[in-house]
């Protein structure tokens, strides 16, 4: 079964398409997820993550394709399924006066196996707040209860539906070292986010989506080398000879000067060692020095021709 | 099957506790009005008095027996709503909780709550009011639940299909709150025009009422087995129905 030994796929969807009316939700997806790895679905609101993520957990049926979860089919085979994965929902909610505790005691009880929910909540920062009620809780504090119930039946596989959505940026690292901790437990984690930065930060692999179709998958290195291979240096100099040296760099394309501030592009993987060294052999005193290195949203902007927050 | 439906019921047991007039609201409200009206009406219990004392001892007691059970339902509906709405049965529906074992704990809160405030009316009635206090409390327990369990499935329906929790009160109240009038309680059925009669036959409470009104006034139960019979038959249909169309989110 397995693509190479060290990881064989845990979530198989070849083919998926789900229409609500005449929306199409989420048109021919088709990709895998391999054991052990984060893997996110990043794309616009909209574009068909949560429907093809749901599809995955067996919430929702899709009207063609196949998936396959752990070697099981998620709607045939719902109970053993479910007893093997995690999920948090996008916008979900408990009982507004459902205490911490009782929450996880009630999850704990669903599963056939269940693991020790007091060291879960401490484990989650929440151990001083297992008799709060749900309605008292932060942001940050109740999405951190969902991860909880979502790794109470101790989950082979995670699934994480726009996690931090509405945080503030410090919940949201704290969140994101959460989810580094699940998949250094060898759990298999599959999100979902329209955040660029918590994909590049999070994810091993990401696959683009939008208007339902996948546009583009594979690490967020390889996405942005193979979409923007572009590289920018920007370096002030008062140095005059500056701006010839530069532009005989073969690997630089454009150089563009406003005062004493070049912006360089260029193209390839030695092109900023190359303009290092080009300042060092022809001794240019520099007096500031960047690469502006393009990213995942970058790359998106490239692929659809518009920004993710548009 | 219903793995965690002990778990799940105790905890909306304490949930709805916590809620503000939750408790006082459907447990002591009902209490209360039973002995204000009770001591307001009770002045003319005595032996051979009018229509109104009639009324006190078969009719109120049947009455606040509806009215709970009726309220119950109502506020079953807006439960499932809320939890709809707010996306909680969508969380719950992502366990491996049964949508069965959610709705069976809800009636199981539900019930406890009616069997609570029925003993404390009981125990009101003996206290304070005058009325028939030989009447056949546990055969009269047993045909209230009988009766809420079957209403309660009427709510279910509604609970179905209300589109959001702020249309859930008002709906139910207007689909419930017409039977009461149709139930024979106040207006005997005989006297409704044949329309109406047809109509009245086909609402459950109808027969809520007349196996409540028997069991208090101490008829036995083989009297009432088609009371009894079209109680279930209509929480066969409601439930059925609710399965089909039932939404989670």
């Amino acid at each position: 079964m397995g693509v190479s030994g060290a990881s064989h796929p845990v979530i198989q969807v070849s083919g998926i398409h789900k229409t609500y009316g005449a929306t199409v939700a989420v048109s021919e997806v088709s990709f895998e997820v391999s054991e052990g790895e984060i893997f996110g679905l990043i794309g616009p609101n909209g574009a068909g993550k949560t429907t093809t993520m749901e599809c995955v957990e067996g919430v929702r049926r899709p009207d063609r394709g196949a998936i396959s979860i752990l070697g099981l089919d998620p709607f045939r085979d719902v109970v053993q399924v479910q007893n093997r994965i995690g999920v948090q929902l996008q916008q979900a909610q408990l009982q507004k006066r459902i205490k911490v505790w009782e929450a996880v005691d009630l999850w704990a009880a669903l599963y056939p196996k269940a693991v020790d929910g007091g060291r879960l909540l401490e484990q989650l920062g929440l151990a001083n707040k297992r008799n709060a009620w749900f309605m008292t809780l932060s942001g940050g504090q109740k999405q951190r209860l969902f991860i909880a119930l979502a790794l109470i039946n101790d989950p082979e596989v995670v699934f994480l539906d726009e996690l931090t959505t509405g945080l503030d940026p410090q919940s949201r690292r704290a969140i994101w070292e959460l989810v580094r901790g699940i998949r250094d437990r060898g759990k298999t984690v599959f999100m979902t986010t329209h955040l660029m930065e918590e994909a590049e930060r999070l994810c091993d692999r990401v696959a683009i989506i939008e208007h339902g179709k996948i546009i583009d998958l594979g690490s967020p290195e390889q996405l942005v080398r193979r979409h923007c291979p572009a590289r920018t240096v920007i370096l002030a100099t008062d140095n005059l000879l500056a701006e010839e040296r530069l532009c005989a760099i073969p690997s630089v394309e454009t150089v563009t000067r406003l005062d004493s501030r070049f912006t360089v592009q260029g193209r390839g993987d030695d092109f900023v060692t190359e303009v290092i060294q080009c300042l060092s052999e022809n001794r240019i005193r520099v007096t500031d020095f960047r690469t502006v290195l393009p990213n995942l949203e970058d790359v998106f902007l490239k692929l659809t021709g518009h920004s993710i927050r548009d | 099957m219903l793995r965690g439906l002990w778990k799940l019921t105790w905890i909306e047991i304490k949930i709805f506790l916590r809620e503000p007039l939750g408790a006082f609201g459907s447990i002591f409200f009902p209490v209360l009005v039973f002995v204000v009206v009770g001591r307001w009406l009770g002045g003319g219990l005595k032996p051979g008095a009018n229509a109104a004392a009639g009324f006190v001892r078969v009719g109120l007691p049947v009455f606040a027996s509806v009215l709970i059970s009726l309220s119950a339902v109502l506020s079953l509906v807006t439960i499932i709503s809320i939890y709809r709405e707010g996306g909680i049965l969508k969380r719950l529906r992502a366990t491996p909780l049964r949508p069965q074992t959610i709705l069976t704990a809800h009636v199981l809160v539900k019930l406890a709550l009616t069997a609570v405030t029925m003993a404390l009316l009981a125990l009101a009635g003996k206290r304070y009011y005058p009325v028939h206090v030989d009447a056949p409390l546990f055969g009269f327990a047993v045909a209230l639940l009988i009766s809420t369990w079957s209403i309660l499935s009427i709510g279910f329906l509604i609970a179905s299909i209300v589109p959001t929790a702020r249309f859930a009160q008002p709906i139910g109240a207007a689909i419930l709150y017409p039977m009461i009038g149709l139930c024979g309680l106040f207006v005997p059925l005989k006297s409704l025009p044949p329309a109406l009669q047809a109509v009245a036959r086909a609402v459950p409470l109808t027969y809520a009422v007349s196996l409540l009104q028997g069991i208090w006034k101490g008829e036995a139960w083989s009297a009432h087995v088609g009371d009894v019979a079209a109680l279930v038959a209509a929480f066969a249909i409601c439930t059925a129905l609710s399965a089909k169309v039932f939404r989670w989110e």
